[in-house]
């Protein structure tokens, strides 16, 4: 999945069609753009406000209230580390500092090159194995500072 | 009918009233700041609470959104009351302390110091811009963004919006924007001292508060900025 | 996923119950049951199911051996962990690389493999069986146990173990009164933190005027440590399911909403295929088993709020809208999902009903205490031993959960506090290990029952650094609608962070519990109400470690990273060159056999040093560098 990509305005159509046109179904829907395109373009919620009859800002509104959509494009790799309280007292706070040395960028930011989003969450519900990261979906458990690199190389290639 | 007790006399509401409708058809002033009639009631600012009920389950809630309840026991000015209302205005000036509306609310209710960072964002999202856009002007302009510290209001990709007619209606009606109090030293962010002067020390509209992004030019902002 | 059939008619289900429970009876296989849940995944159980699978092949043992996948067991240290059925055989930490031997020494010749046989933390002693095992043995898990034996994506294994049976009870010979009389007899309430009982809210929508009525099962789990409803809507999704439709009987609702986190993948899967099985069943939909009750199930999945957890902010996110709690009243019960009258229990509630139906009210009351009834799931996560859920009866101490069930505080070091109830609980100190669990005392003790959330704290954990850690979480998560708790939370926010970073100064202390109690009272919905207990609570139990912060500038846990700095203790160091391999910057100097050297200029204190020595060579000391002034001395 490139980052950059032109906003094919007949798949938006196509997920209000399959959500029947229904405002209640605002966030179903954002969920759907967001899983297509890894963020919400700027025209993709234009098109949606004009599609369902909803002023662009309660669009907005919802979109940057929900930590699960984004207004601007992940990189190609997203490290998300648990910031969880069973993460935070065994170490989670070092992890993700090492994170930001190592990509040199901070939580919530994507690379220059596109290659890496850093990302946090309040609790994945995995305690047992914290420190946890998530990168691309694969659980890495009980992370310490040292694997931080191996982690990222897995990716790099 | 609905019949309550505000500060220990039976008045009555009718069906739909909130504590503040009731206390104000009996004459009695309760503080309020994001409440302006003719708007949707919001609850955000936290000036009007009230105390309700007795005892240990007593508790203090928002006057302006908290329907009258039969039998609902009410006080407008307990202890408890005041302390949380200081401590509110306490918290907006740290934000907005060139807000004359905020500086007469602190020499108000005695609040004499200010012990937070100050962070001059003049903005305190009482949202009664975001209202008076939507509800009384039938524009769609601006709206909350993001949440909790983050929160703010602007416009989409806060540019511009396409649904903005210039109107003015968020200037006019803003309380951190529109009267602007010279009184106040960034040491020390209270003013305390205006509090009878009318007119405000100082009065023009701030370009960097305008959702209009148009900067005075719109003509709206009708006073000009002293130089 | 097997082929579903349709019941028409109340006989055929009940036939279809009583043909599963004999054949789970009749079962001469041995059954092999592997934990599947998102903990184990993410340890490589789908590697060990594959191994497994290619073992039995090899050994041709299809014939004999059955397996079984289920859901999370909440034994989440032992992970991945498979059970040997019938006799029990618990094997746990298994790698795809021990299979071979487990298949081909338990399963052919009949012995067990001792070492991956689970060891007690205290007693060192091993345990063959999963009903020997010291952390399961005080449990009562009448939720939770069930997970062992459902594949939660078949409708039949949940038939098997007597599903369906109390909803066929109640769709058939209750009315809906009865079964609200017996929900309320049960003393059953909600476990979604408040404790507001269960059927006084049932029958407050059922009395509502409007129609139609909903009910909502609230599965956003938010609170950081607490996943008791992941893994009951993961392992076992019917149950909560069928707990809805009794109560959509009871409340006279037409329709259903399961919310779950968007951060619960696997759980949106199974909640998923179940209410399709449903569906495909004749369990759901118009005209149910021919008896006129219709009953529509959706599942609607979060969107990554906190805040929704907060049943009008719910609400509001079901209508697709922000996730702003609102006034109340008028409570959902009169007013709520499109204005009509709504039920909203939390998943371990919903999870309740069944059995309560079953068993009868008497037999629910009999366990816990006079006000709290039943059993509690808890998360008991940190720094426990056994890191795992944990299902209690209430009035159980905190002293039994953490160290009968959980088996102690790693590495022997000391306990230093345990915090309940997520963001909006508090944290309870060494002398409270006593406390009875049950809504009444935890509240009492400046904490909440939440959700189930138990983080073990050890010596190791600084409290200042916890406040400030719940606080940055809340600041962020609040809706910032109210300005005491937007302002509010960040302002504690800022107090508690200079603290930390030695900034603090004579009044912080006295400001902040002002700060706190404003914005527990004014804001107007519970996260802002609870919002101060993490702050309040520290400073109640642990104030000494909040002053050491502000007059000495000393973190005693050395944790904060400013004021501390980190030594090589020269005694103890054996010069094996760990630590300066860890290092990323290059700041440790020393060649081998010799002791080694932190160059403070190149630092960024980091702590890898500290996790990579073995010999505890390595330690947080006070920054001497950080000067008190003395006029901030008491």
């Amino acid at each position: 999945m490139g980052v950059h990509q032109t906003i094919n305005l007949d798949i938006i159509q196509e997920i209000v069609e399959r959500h029947g046109y229904s405002k209640n179904k605002l966030i179903a829907i954002l969920q759907d753009i967001q899983a297509v395109y890894h963020y919400l373009p700027a025209e993709a919620l234009k098109t949606l406000s004009r599609l369902l009859k909803i002023p662009l800002i309660d669009i907005i509104s919802v979109a940057t209230f929900y930590r699960a959509f984004s207004l601007t494009p992940k990189g190609r790799h997203v490290a998300t580390v648990c910031m969880g309280t069973a993460c935070h007292v065994r170490g989670a706070p070092r992890i993700l500092e090492e994170f930001e040395r190592q990509l040199n960028i901070r939580r919530g930011e994507t690379t220059e090159d596109g290659e890496w989003s850093l990302e946090t969450v309040a609790c994945l519900g995995c305690c047992a194995i914290g420190p946890v990261v998530v990168v691309d979906g694969d659980y890495h458990a009980h992370t310490t500072i040292r694997k931080v690199p191996t982690i990222l190389n897995k990716y790099r290639k | 009918m609905i019949t309550l007790k505000i500060n220990g006399v039976e008045v009555k509401a009718e069906e739909g009233w909130t504590i503040l409708d009731t206390a104000k058809f009996y004459g009695l002033e309760i503080p309020t700041l994001c409440h302006h009639e003719g708007l949707t009631p919001y609850g955000a600012c936290r000036l009007c609470l009230v105390e309700i009920g007795e005892g240990p389950k007593a508790k203090l809630v928002s006057s302006c959104t908290y329907p009258a309840e039969e039998g609902l026991v009410v006080h407008t000015d307990t202890r408890r009351v005041i302390q949380a209302r200081r401590m509110m205005i306490e918290l907006m000036l740290s934000v907005a302390p060139y807000s004359k509306v905020i500086q007469d609310l602190a020499s108000k209710f005695g609040v004499t110091r200010m012990r937070f960072k100050i962070r001059n964002e003049e903005c305190i999202l009482c949202g009664l811009c975001v209202r008076m856009c939507a509800e009384q002007m039938d524009g769609r302009a601006i709206g909350f963004q993001k949440r909790g510290f983050q929160r703010k209001i602007s416009t989409p990709f806060d540019i511009r919006s396409e649904e903005c007619r210039l109107c003015g209606g968020c200037i006019y009606i803003c309380p951190a924007c529109q009267l602007r109090c010279q009184g106040p030293q960034a040491e020390t962010a209270i003013c305390n001292a205006c509090l009878t002067m009318e007119p405000t020390c100082l009065d023009f509209y701030d370009e960097l508060q305008c959702w209009m992004y148009d900067a005075g030019r719109c003509g709206t902002c009708v006073r000009e900025k002293k130089q | 996923m097997p082929k579903i059939k349709k019941f028409k008619n109340v006989e055929q289900l009940r036939k279809e119950i009583e043909k599963q429970e004999a054949s789970r009876q009749k079962e001469k296989k041995k059954v092999i049951v592997v934990s599947n849940g998102t903990c184990g995944q993410a340890r490589g159980s789908l590697k060990v199911i594959e191994a497994l699978k290619k073992s039995i092949r090899q050994e041709g043992l299809k014939e004999q051996v059955a397996l079984k996948i289920t859901g999370c067991h909440g034994f989440c240290e032992a992970e991945p962990n498979i059970i040997i059925y019938p006799d029990g055989i618990f094997y746990q930490k298994l790698a795809p690389a021990d299979i071979k031997t487990i298949v081909k020494e338990t399963l052919v010749d009949g012995r067990v493999v001792e070492k991956y046989l689970h060891r007690d933390p205290l007693s060192r002693e091993r345990a063959w069986y999963v009903h020997e095992i010291p952390f399961y043995q005080k449990q009562k898990r009448i939720i939770l146990g069930d997970n062992i034996f459902v594949d939660p994506t078949n409708l039949n294994d949940y038939l098997a173990i007597g599903g369906f049976r109390p909803f066929l009870k109640a769709l058939t010979r209750m009315k809906p009164e009865e079964i609200i009389q017996t929900v309320k007899d049960s003393g059953l309430r909600g476990r979604g933190g408040a404790g507001f009982p269960t059927g006084i809210k049932w029958e407050a929508t059922r009395k509502a005027r409007g129609e139609p009525k909903y009910i909502i099962c609230n599965g956003d789990e938010g609170d950081p440590g607490a996943y008791m409803d992941r893994s009951v809507l993961e392992g076992n999704p019917f149950r909560v399911l069928e707990g809805m439709m009794i109560g959509a009987l009871a409340i006279g609702a037409r329709e259903g909403y399961v919310y779950v986190r968007d951060e619960y993948p696997l759980a949106v899967r199974h909640v998923t295929m179940a209410i399709e099985s449903l569906y495909q069943s004749g369990l759901l939909g118009e005209n149910i088993l021919g008896t006129g009750f219709s009953f529509d199930l959706h599942l609607t999945k979060g969107a990554g709020a906190f805040v929704c957890g907060e049943e009008t902010a719910l609400i509001a996110s079901i209508e697709g809208r922000v996730g702003e709690p609102r006034q109340r009243p008028p409570f959902p019960a009169q007013r709520g999902l499109w204005n009509r009258p709504t039920c909203i229990n939390n998943v371990e509630t919903w999870a309740n009903v069944p059995l309560i139906i079953l068993n009868g009210a008497d037999w629910f009351s009999s366990i816990g205490t006079s006000g709290s009834k039943g059993t509690k799931i808890f998360s008991l996560v940190g720094k426990i031993n056994n890191t795992g859920l944990v299902e209690v009866p209430m009035g159980i101490t905190l002293r039994e959960i953490i160290y009968d069930i959980g088996g102690g505080i790693p590495d022997g070091k000391a306990f230093k506090a345990v915090q309940t109830g997520g963001p909006s609980g508090g944290c309870l100190p060494a002398s409270m290990l006593d406390l009875p669990i049950d809504y009444e005392s935890l509240t009492s003790a400046g904490s909440i029952m939440g959700s189930g959330g138990m983080i073990v704290m050890d010596e190791k954990t600084c409290m200042v650094d916890v406040a400030k850690y719940f606080l940055n979480f809340l600041r962020d998560e609040s809706c910032g609608k109210c300005i005491s708790c937007r302002e509010g939370t960040q302002r504690m926010w800022e107090i508690v962070s200079d603290i930390t970073e030695g900034k603090g100064k004579p009044g912080d202390l006295e400001l902040l519990e002002e700060l706190a109690i404003a914005t527990k009272e004014a804001s107007m919905c519970g996260l802002g109400q609870t919002a101060a207990n993490p702050v309040l609570s520290t400073l109640r139990y642990f104030r000494e470690e909040y002053e050491a912060h502000i007059y000495e500038k000393r973190c005693p846990a050395g944790v904060c990273k400013t004021l501390i700095r980190y030594v090589v203790i020269a005694e103890k160091c054996t010069g094996c060159e760990a630590c300066k391999r860890a290092c990323p910057t290059g700041a440790i100097q020393g060649t081998r056999k010799d002791v080694h050297l932190i160059l403070y200029d190149k630092c960024i204190k980091c702590g890898a040093c500290l996790e990579a020595c073995h010999f505890e060579a390595i330690e947080a000391q006070r920054d001497p560098a950080i000067v008190v002034d003395q006029e901030v001395k008491p």
